[in-house]
């Protein structure tokens, strides 16, 4: 097991460097650089050259991708052009609140979605799955601005009003209404990834029970509740767990909209702001981090999945 | 005689389908009392195994009962409920099937889930199931339980993993078990081990046992009583050696008489036609359509199963005319082919095929798994006009030996040397004709393809294929269907045919009977030494069933981890002198025929990795026969029994000829 963590490691590493150069390289096929930023449109050729070799933007593409990367490996992560302050702070704290969220949602997909999914599937053809698959199908098919929208018109609007409409509070300044503040948005995007999950343990779990070994238990006299909770969730969810892991990747970065409506200060508004102000040094840390969270999400997977099946562990 | 365990009554299921019913099991009566084997025997489609799953009540939700009973200890099983089912199943019938590593469990180590068993039905704490789980290991000749116990099913091979069932399925107790092919897909000198371990357990647990098995000679091997199902029908019942003494029933005959044998003089006699649609049976007696001794009384009513012996019955109207014909058998057997010429048509020299493995780098930082070594210098040549077979257990590297015969593998080291000059001289069929014919294609234009290569025009074209269809035995208007219509026989027909259509000189078999049925089987069998006298091509063939080679091989090659350990004439190797493994693999062949016991030399442990073959002789660490260290630290040398007859083994000749009395016909 800890010599697989370790190969898989190397990979990410890899996986990283390579990611890292994509970002580099996509950045600088833009036009303009950081020093046209800095002087905007209107500057002299001799003040943007002075300003270039100040910042080494004058060296080889490659040696500055090098020294990019030293950088970013010894936690310098330079400053932000437009926030003037350091990017490793604002990244850090937008990270944070995107943890926070995406796990208060991850984990109630998880506490819905499977049990729905397994009923789905113990009901398969019946009134309850196709309640349950449709029901799913439609809050993943509505656009997240229009759930969003609903939810707030509806448990935020002024005849009920039971959480804020907007809006974050530090966790410093009390729990309750931090957590007030996040269950909209979280609301908001269990409704969205629901259906994942829920389709993929139906399915898996259909798939797993049509399995001998399903029947052995039931030739061994196990009752139903015994077969579908000692024998088949464990492998129907396997390939759940790559699910999940996808979507944290998503809900780390890629979940602009949502922030938006909540006015949450997340990751995903984080990268509009860098986008629109073209602020290089936070741009390519926020690439850097998302992808990175990415990659670990599927590491972790890729743990789990080994701890669950010991088929993978050797391999 | 105490009371049956099993008492199985006109027992009629059917399948509901979109062709309408699937009559699957029509008026089956059986019984089954304490400590008695019941052989149930029947080709596939016969309904064996949904008999099986009747008992237990766990048949597909379309399968319906529509008439009989099943009383089981008395009780009907078919009025119970599903409470009730519950307590029966794994405490007082237990069920063993095919494929044990499908049925267990993946993720669950086998110690939990044996003793799963006893937490379910006799509420056993976890600690004292975990004990018991043992003990059963134990009772099924599992040497080292408690280390068994905690691992999980794929770190078992197959004859462990199996053991592992039986012992699940005898943790309550049961008064009935159930054995569902439980050898099959085994490689033989396992199963010579699990057949060993049945016959135990009814000495030593005294349950009703019923045994499910397509194998005769299994059958023969195991069962006190046998019953011959066919399509849905009980033709057949009596004791084993009467049985397979004087058959009654015709299909029983041609079952027995369709049996490739170990002696190579008898058998292979194919039952013309094919088992009925059970949507569409004809009328009156199942089998009349493919029967010898058919009569107009035989069409006119279904027979009933009529006593024809103490203890015998058989469903033929016929049978009294049945038993005064004298079975052909001998006259009918086909003989082994003949070396025909000197030229080497193909030569392995010092080939050898490796797979995966980590890369030069990681090998030499000392991590990373070392290669799989499939094949390990291998040398022989099959000669112009000439079957040679190679045989050996799985992992052998008989299949990997046979794709770089025709180049659809390369070599790792060594040469094949090919003397045709086209490299279509050479062509292979592959065991599952399901795999290599498209199902979404026309069998006419699937045989057609290879002549396009070929240059041929169209309407040549259409004639060969007529040809080609003609040539296997199959009507021309097959060329219009597709593969999902034709029955596995006629599969491996078209398979057979394609692979012609090319008119190599060189072709591989690779186990082309082995997923067909026996009545079937042997017309394959048949077809292909005719086809080979006509067309002079060589073949290749590769099997695991030693029977079979006997009868159509003019060489054999035995196999064992990537090494050719024997080769020889075909006779020169069924006979002494023999390389320890060999004599090991003939020994564990089941003969059909109750009157000679199968007395099967005793293979210690399980074949050890490819990966990390053991030094000196590969075969050492389970061989009978070892002499001491030279086996291993040195590759044995190859001695020369005969012109035509070599033995890799450190053991002299004349030692080896004397250690071989066993061999029996």
């Amino acid at each position: 097991m800890a010599r697989y963590a370790l190969r898989r490691l190397a990979s990410i590493a890899l996986i990283l460097l390579l990611v890292s150069a994509i970002v580099f390289a996509a950045i600088h096929v833009l036009p303009g650089n950081a020093a046209t930023l800095i002087l905007g449109e209107y500057a002299t050729p001799e003040a943007l050259r002075t300003l270039e070799r100040e910042m080494g933007l004058d060296r080889p593409l490659l040696v500055q991708y090098a020294s990019w990367v030293a950088s970013v490996v010894t936690g310098d992560w330079g400053v932000s052009l437009a926030m003037k302050q350091p990017v490793a702070t604002v990244v850090g704290y937008r990270l944070r609140n995107s943890a926070f969220l995406a796990l208060a949602a991850l984990t109630v997909v998880v506490v819905v979605g499977v049990p729905l999914g397994t009923l789905a599937a113990l009901r398969r053809g019946r009134p309850l799955d196709l309640a349950i698959v449709t029901a799913t199908y439609v809050g993943i098919s509505i656009p997240e601005f229009v759930t969003g929208l609903v939810l707030l018109l509806v448990l935020a609007g002024p005849s009920v009003g039971w959480f804020p409409t907007s809006g974050y509070v530090e966790l410093a300044s009390g729990v309750t209404a931090w957590a007030r503040h996040l269950v909209l948005p979280a609301m908001t995007l269990t409704i969205v990834l629901l259906a994942h999950v829920v389709r993929q343990t139906r399915s898996g779990l259909a798939d797993v029970l049509t399995a001998p070994y399903i029947r052995t238990a039931r030739l061994k006299g196990a009752s139903a509740r015994r077969i579908v909770l000692r024998h088949a969730l464990r492998n129907a969810l396997l390939p759940t767990i790559t699910v999940l892991a996808l979507d944290l990747g998503y809900l780390m970065g890629g979940i602009v909209v949502v922030e938006e409506v909540f006015a949450y200060p997340g990751m995903g508004r984080l990268i509009i702001y860098a986008v629109q102000n073209r602020d290089v040094p936070l741009l390519q840390m926020c690439a850097l981090v998302v992808a990175s969270v990415y990659v670990l999400a599927n590491f972790a997977a890729d743990l789990a999945y080994a701890w669950l099946d010991p088929r993978i562990r050797y391999s | 005689m105490p009371p049956p365990v099993l008492d199985v009554r006109a027992l009629s299921v059917q399948f509901e389908t979109n062709e309408g019913p699937l009559r699957v099991l029509r008026d089956v009566s059986l019984q089954v009392a304490p400590g008695e084997t019941f052989g149930l025997a029947g080709e596939s489609g016969s309904g064996k195994t949904t008999l099986g799953y009747t008992i237990l009540q766990a048949l597909a939700p379309t399968a319906r009962v529509t008439g009989g009973a099943i009383l089981f200890e008395g009780r009907d099983l078919l009025g119970v409920s599903e409470d009730e089912l519950r307590r029966i199943r794994g405490r007082r019938i237990a069920m063993v099937y095919q494929d044990p590593r499908s049925a267990l469990n993946p993720t669950t180590r086998i110690g939990a889930q044996i003793a799963e068993v006893l937490e379910i039905h006799e509420r056993a704490p976890a600690r004292a199931a975990g004990r018991r789980a043992q003990e059963l290991l134990e009772l099924v000749n599992i040497a080292d339980p408690a280390s068994v116990a905690r691992r999980y099913p794929h770190e078992l091979s197959g004859g462990m993993q199996q053991r592992a069932v039986i012992a699940m399925a005898l943790a309550g107790g049961p008064s009935l078990l159930i054995l569902d092919e439980p050898t099959t897909g085994l490689d033989v000198t396992t199963q010579a081990r699990i057949l060993e371990l049945v016959a135990d357990l009814k000495r030593r647990v005294g349950a009703a046992i019923l045994y499910i098995s397509h194998d005769l000679a299994v059958i023969a091997q195991v069962a006190d009583r046998v019953g011959v199902l066919y399509a849905g029908e009980l033709v057949e019942v009596g004791p084993t050696a009467d049985l397979f003494a004087q058959p009654v029933h015709p299909y029983t005959r041609g079952l027995l008489d369709a049996l490739p044998h170990l002696d190579g003089l008898r058998g292979l006699v194919p039952i013309e036609g094919r088992i009925p649609r059970l949507t569409d049976l004809p009328p009156g007696c199942v089998f009349a359509p493919r029967c010898d001794f058919v009569a107009p009384a035989c069409t006119a009513a279904t027979p009933a199963l009529e006593t024809v012996a103490p203890e015998r019955r058989a469903r033929c109207v016929r049978w009294p005319t049945v038993l005064a014909t004298p079975r052909r058998s001998t006259a009918a057997a086909i003989a082994p082919e003949t070396v025909a010429s000197d030229a080497p048509l193909l030569a392995f020299e010092h080939v050898s095929k490796y797979f995966g493995g980590a890369g030069a780098v990681a090998r030499w930082l000392g991590i990373g798994a070392p290669p799989v070594r499939a094949v390990d210098d291998v040398s022989f040549d099959v000669r112009a006009d000439e079957v040679v077979a190679l045989v050996g257990e799985s992992g052998c590297g008989k299949t990997t030996l046979g794709r770089l015969a025709v180049r659809l593998l390369r070599p790792t080291a060594g040469r094949v040397r090919f003397a045709a000059p086209k490299p279509t001289d050479a062509q292979i069929v592959f065991q599952h004709p399901d795999s290599s014919l498209n199902p979404m294609k026309r069998i006419g234009p699937s045989l057609a393809r290879p002549l396009v290569l070929r240059g041929l025009r169209r309407r040549e074209r259409g004639r060969r294929v007529r040809e080609l269809l003609e040539a296997v035995r199959l009507d021309p208007d097959y060329g219009a269907r597709r593969p999902a219509a034709l029955s596995g026989g006629e599969k491996q027909r078209v398979a057979i045919a394609r692979a012609l259509a090319m008119a190599p000189q060189f072709v591989v078999l690779d186990e082309p009977v082995s997923a067909l049925d026996v009545s079937t089987q042997a017309s394959i069998i048949r077809l292909l030494a005719e086809l080979r006298r006509t067309l002079g091509a060589s073949y290749l063939m590769i099997s695991h069933d030693l029977s079979l080679v006997r009868h159509v091989a003019a060489r054999v090659g035995v196999m064992y981890l990537g090494r050719l350990v024997e080769i020889g004439a075909v006779d020169e190797v069924f006979r002494a002198p023999s390389h320890p493994y060999t004599r090991a693999l003939r020994s564990a062949v089941p003969r059909p025929d109750p009157a000679v016991p199968g007395r099967p030399i005793r293979l210690e442990g399980s074949v050890p990795s490819a990966q990390h073959p053991p030094a000196g002789c590969r075969f050492h660490t389970r061989c009978p026969q070892k002499i001491g260290r030279v086996c291993e630290e040195a590759e044995p040398p190859w001695a020369r029994a005969s012109p035509t007859h070599w033995i890799a083994c450190h053991i002299p000749i004349a030692e080896l000829s004397r250690s071989s009395e066993e061999a029996r016909p």
